[in-house]
């Protein structure tokens, strides 16, 4: 079950923008998220906003939503921006497709949707396009098809290399899949690939982790995310976990896997730059996912999708219905939106710069978080060196207790 | 003007009467019916628990303060009648006012369940009737209901107060069955006041009501003479002179007369602003011609239990601050003075008459003051003599010498605390308050009872077989014993079958010690608490083990530690947190994100920090709530 949408104010119909947030967009990057609300089937854990063929079954309606359908939709949320955006728009620097599972539509017709977005917005020299991929939807010969239509980069959802562990995730694919997906795609022309594992999974060990992250860096990816496996409310893993089939993951294990994490993916080259993320080299880094984390604009195409521009952020209605119906009449998906006070923005920025390699400025903190700063420092939690540099780096521990440091350093 | 209007009513046509019943036995019900059966309050403006004035005593079903109502009645030989009904506090706290209500009376109505017979404060109230030489009426109630035994308790009724199992009327409340003979049963039984017309006024204050409008309305029976609104009033407890703004009689709306006559009831406002000024048992007089003897029975309230009150928000302070003068006029047996926890910022010591009490001030604080309130643990006061001779009286766990941390355990034997008495030294003597406990219950449950009173330091008084079945079982205990848990177990132990009384019996020397809690090595003053010392390792063990599961991890490894004086009992560890991240945080993330450290800083502002270790509210308030409980869990 995906989960619920935060409330916020309405949106209006033409999906107008408050004019300061529109204004002078300045050197402020802006890119495309492009939802894709797919899936062959649904896993356990996941409670993104995507619907298997069958959730979307039922009679045809109106509105009723299929990867046929969908992408006209998606390329009409598109047009719809430009028209929003109208003096503020702007060459796009990144395209993320993202899902539920942008691969079940095909190569084509993801093409088709980026010609969309160059049409209207123009695609920024050198621009990085992402496209999330399930490893059982993917063949060399696709790889060789996205590659052509200009997707640049690819991500594919690893999660564990060990069988037990993904059939508690219910994750269909074979374990050697990913890996032999990763290689493909280098040898498809793409030189940015990256694996996107999970840890922490009931039942997964130390060890089980270890072989994960050896082979995922077997495959030679050029970047890798990490992420603690979280038991969303409303998911079937919540329930077997709450019905006491499954043991509930333990913090403490959490943060040993993660040192795991950090210890060998450094030996293999691989830096962190944000807390879950590891790249090869500065171009590796995920350009798209920076836009979120420093403040940047992106307009969410999609059902569920979120936007951020200049202050302002929206999401839109959930179901995929819903969103055509909206798409069909002409009006803004948006479900509702928030504009953020300054004092909000300001709390964001220390929220989520602070996850970054890069750090959070001091400039952001008021003097109680400049205090906390220095008391994260004494504490092993901040590097000082930085912090003589003039920002709040996390040390290893400090990424672990990352939130603890955030509520510190805004309190 | 007729011959039973206010201040010209012949004492011989007048009837002053209450009803003792245990809670749930009817009264309230009964006092609805008289009203009906005798037309002052009409039908269509009938209410359920008409006497019953504030929201926490119709919603517990008590009366915490008494009323009276004057009831016109034609009695069977054709004559008008005054029927005086004096409403009481049914509750253990209050007995002092039950005991000013009863000397008010010369007959009383004892309304006993036909379904569950008489409970223990029943009959401690109807044993106060007794010495007060009332007339007592026996009368079962709810005799409509299916479980009703009125032949069985008739028969136990009859064998407690000596009188005919005959003699005990039966009645429904609920129907009315009954009611209208009963009414009659008072005018023949009830004997006629008397009191001398001509003597100066003394009349007997009985209650003090604080009204926002109206000042203090004081409700009184007038002994001899006459209480005449003409007439400056004296009160002979403090002498205070104040003028007479208005006397009358409450049927059941007040209602002003010149005067209040011998063996009449009814109220007197001063325009006097607090209840202390018009204290309950105290006698009124005429200024101008003042009786020269007090009537008998005056007492202080003395608080029994203390807890301190604080604000969950501290900003609340000075609202707390208010609210309590403001519930103090009306309430005179409430005492507080300011006190700094390290743990809990600026709060109240407050003194109350037991629990009961206790909860219903907290519950008006918050339900009318709309104030969030955490309260520490209830304790009694103890009597503290160190070798030194010198005398401390303790209302604050806190306050006791010598403990951990506490700067007497490091002082010298001449140093003094901030009242300058000397804490340095040692203790020689602890003494603490003891109670006269009754408890009735089944026989079956005898054994039962017994254990748990021995584990709390009873010692045995008597035994009494009520009837076949039912028994009356009599302990001195602490009563630092009963206001710990001690109703709750007796309640779960027996199915709830089994009542409870008690009052107030001395004090006893006893081997208590001072646990204090510790985070960190810092103690936690709000968590001292003084238990006898064979308790104190069982205390120890059982605070830390809810402390661990209370207090969050942190970033640091927090021991937690019972000691008594510089020996620790007990002792639990919060191991460090070590993770505390969220995974991912994309874009459809950040709004969820930033509502919840929004939200996380707000709690964080709600946290009291000791040391360094952050307490949330909610874990004092756990920690706090060592279930001290009255019978409103009935």
């Amino acid at each position: 079950m995906p989960s619920a949408l935060p409330d916020g104010d309405a949106v209006p119909a033409d999906g107008s923008l408050p004019a300061a947030a529109l204004d002078g967009p300045g050197g402020r990057p802006f890119g495309f998220y492009v939802h894709v609300p797919f899936c062959a089937t649904r896993c356990g854990y996941c409670d993104f906003n995507t619907y298997t063929a069958a959730e979307l079954g039922g009679p045809a309606g109106d509105h009723r939503v299929s990867r046929e359908t969908y992408p006209g939709l998606a390329a009409a949320e598109v047009r719809f921006a430009r028209g929003v955006l109208g003096p503020a728009a702007r060459p796009v620097q990144t395209v993320f497709f993202g899902g539920g599972t942008p691969t079940l539509l095909p190569p084509g017709r993801l093409g088709d949707l980026l010609r969309v977005i160059d049409g209207e917005f123009g695609l920024a020299a050198g621009a990085e396009v992402t496209v999330e991929a399930n490893p059982e939807t993917i063949t060399p010969a696709g790889l060789a098809e996205l590659r052509a239509q200009g997707i640049t980069r690819i991500s594919f959802g690893m999660q564990s290399a060990q069988p037990h562990v993904l059939a508690v995730l219910d994750r269909v694919h074979q374990p050697g899949r990913p890996a032999q997906c990763a290689r493909w795609a280098r040898a498809a022309g793409f030189e940015h690939v990256s694996l996107d594992l999970i840890y922490g999974t009931p039942g997964e060990s130390d060890e089980d982790w270890r072989r994960s992250l050896e082979a995922a860096l077997a495959a030679g990816p050029d970047h890798i995310s990490a992420y603690a496996l979280i038991v969303e409310d409303g998911t079937r893993l919540a329930a077997r976990v709450r019905r006491g089939e499954l043991p509930a993951p333990d913090d403490d294990a959490m943060a040993d896997r993660y040192l795991i994490a950090d210890e060998v993916l450094s030996r293999a080259g691989l830096r962190w730059y944000e807390v879950s993320n590891w790249a090869a080299d500065p171009d590796s880094r995920c350009a798209h996912n920076l836009l979120y984390w420093t403040g940047a604009d992106w307009w969410g195409v999609g059902p569920g999708a979120h936007s951020h521009v200049g202050g302002t952020r929206w999401w839109n209605v959930k179901h995929p219905a819903a969103y055509a119906g909206r798409i069909a009449a002409g009006v803004s998906p948006g479900y509702a939106r928030e504009t953020l006070t300054p004092a909000e923005q300001q709390l964001e920025r220390i929220m989520l710069l602070t996850r970054l390699a890069t750090g959070c400025p001091v400039t952001e903190l008021d003097p109680a978080g400049r205090d906390a700063a220095a008391k994260a420092v004494a504490d092993g939690l901040a590097d000082p060196g930085a912090l003589a540099g003039g920002r709040v780096v996390l040390t290893q521990r400090g990424r672990l207790l990352a939130d603890a440091v955030i509520r510190d350093l805004t309190a | 003007m007729s011959d039973v209007d206010p201040g010209h009513t012949d004492p011989a046509v007048i009837r002053n009467f209450c009803i003792i019943a245990h809670i749930d036995h009817g009264k309230s019900t009964l006092a609805d019916r008289m009203l009906q059966l005798t037309g002052v309050v009409e039908n269509r403006n009938m209410r359920a628990q008409y006497l019953d004035r504030m929201d926490i005593e119709r919603e517990r079903g008590i009366t915490i303060k008494s009323q009276a109502v004057r009831l016109p009645w034609t009695g069977q030989d054709g004559q008008p009648y005054v029927l005086n009904l004096i409403d009481t506090p049914g509750h253990v706290d209050f007995s002092y006012e039950v005991s000013r209500s009863l000397a008010a009376c010369e007959g009383a109505v004892l309304l006993v369940d036909a379904a569950q017979g008489i409970e223990a404060q029943t009959l401690a109230n109807l044993y106060m009737a007794l010495e007060a030489d009332l007339q007592i009426i026996p009368v079962l109630n709810k005799i409509d209901l299916p479980a009703a035994q009125p032949e069985r308790y008739a028969e136990e009724l009859a064998g407690i107060i000596g009188c005919d199992p005959g003699d005990v009327l039966r009645v429904s409340a609920k129907t009315g069955q009954g009611v209208e003979e009963l009414l009659h049963e008072i005018v023949a039984q009830v004997p006629a006041p008397s009191g001398d017309p001509e003597a100066p006024a003394r009349a007997l204050i009985f209650d003090s009501v604080y009204d926002t409008y109206r000042g203090v309305v004081t409700y009184v029976r007038v002994i001899d003479g006459r209480l005449s609104k003409r007439e400056r009033s004296l009160m002979m407890s403090t002498g205070a002179i104040h003028e007479t703004l208005e006397v009358g009689v409450i049927s059941p709306e007040p209602s002003p007369s010149a005067a209040l006559g011998v063996g009449e009831v009814g109220y007197l406002i001063t325009g006097v602003k607090d209840v202390r000024q018009a204290r309950v048992g105290d006698t009124v007089t005429s200024a101008a011609h003042p009786a020269t003897k007090a009537l008998a029975g005056y007492s202080n309230p003395r608080p029994m239990v203390f807890s301190g009150l604080y604000p969950v928000d501290g900003d609340d302070y000075p609202d707390l601050r208010d609210a309590l003068d403001k519930l103090r006029l009306n309430d005179a047996a409430l005492v507080y003075e300011p006190e700094t926890s390290a743990a809990l910022g600026f709060g109240f010591r407050c003194g109350f008459l037991g629990l009961l009490h206790m909860e219903i001030v907290r519950e008006r604080l918050e339900r009318e003051f709309d104030l969030s309130l955490i309260s520490t643990a209830p304790n009694v006061v103890y009597r503290v003599v160190m070798e030194s001779g010198v005398e401390l009286r303790v209302t604050n766990p806190s306050d006791f010498p010598g403990g951990t941390g506490a700067p007497s355990a490091t002082l010298p034997g001449n140093a003094t605390n901030a009242e300058g008495k000397a804490v340095g030294g040692k203790i020689a003597h602890v003494y603490e308050p003891i109670v006269r406990a009754t408890l009735i219950a089944p026989s079956d449950y005898i054994g039962t009872i017994m254990e748990l009173c021995q584990s709390r330091r009873g010692s045995l008084i008597g035994m009494d077989y009520l009837s076949a079945e039912r028994v009356e079982i009599r302990y001195t205990m602490p009563l630092a014993e009963i206001i710990f848990d001690f109703f709750d177990q007796l309640k779960s132990r027996t199915r709830g079958y089994a009542s409870l009384d008690y009052e107030p019996e001395g004090e006893q020397e006893a081997n208590l010690v001072k646990v204090d809690i510790l985070l960190q090595g810092q103690p936690v003053d709000a968590f001292s608490q003084i238990v006898h010392a064979d308790n104190a390792r069982e205390y120890g063990l059982s605070m830390t083990a809810k402390l661990k599961e209370l207090i969050p991890r942190q970033q640091f490894e927090v021991p937690i530690q019972a000691a008594v004086g510089s020996r620790v009992i007990a002792r639990e560890n919060i191991r460090a947190i070590r993770k505390d991240v969220l995974a991912k945080c994309y874009g459809g993330d950040i709004t969820r994100k930033r509502k919840l450290l929004e939200k996380q800083k707000e709690g964080k502002r709600r946290m009291k920090t000791i040391g360094r270790v952050d307490v949330p509210q909610e874990a004092f308030v756990a920690a706090l709530s060592t279930q001290p409980t009255t019978e409103k869990k009935r």
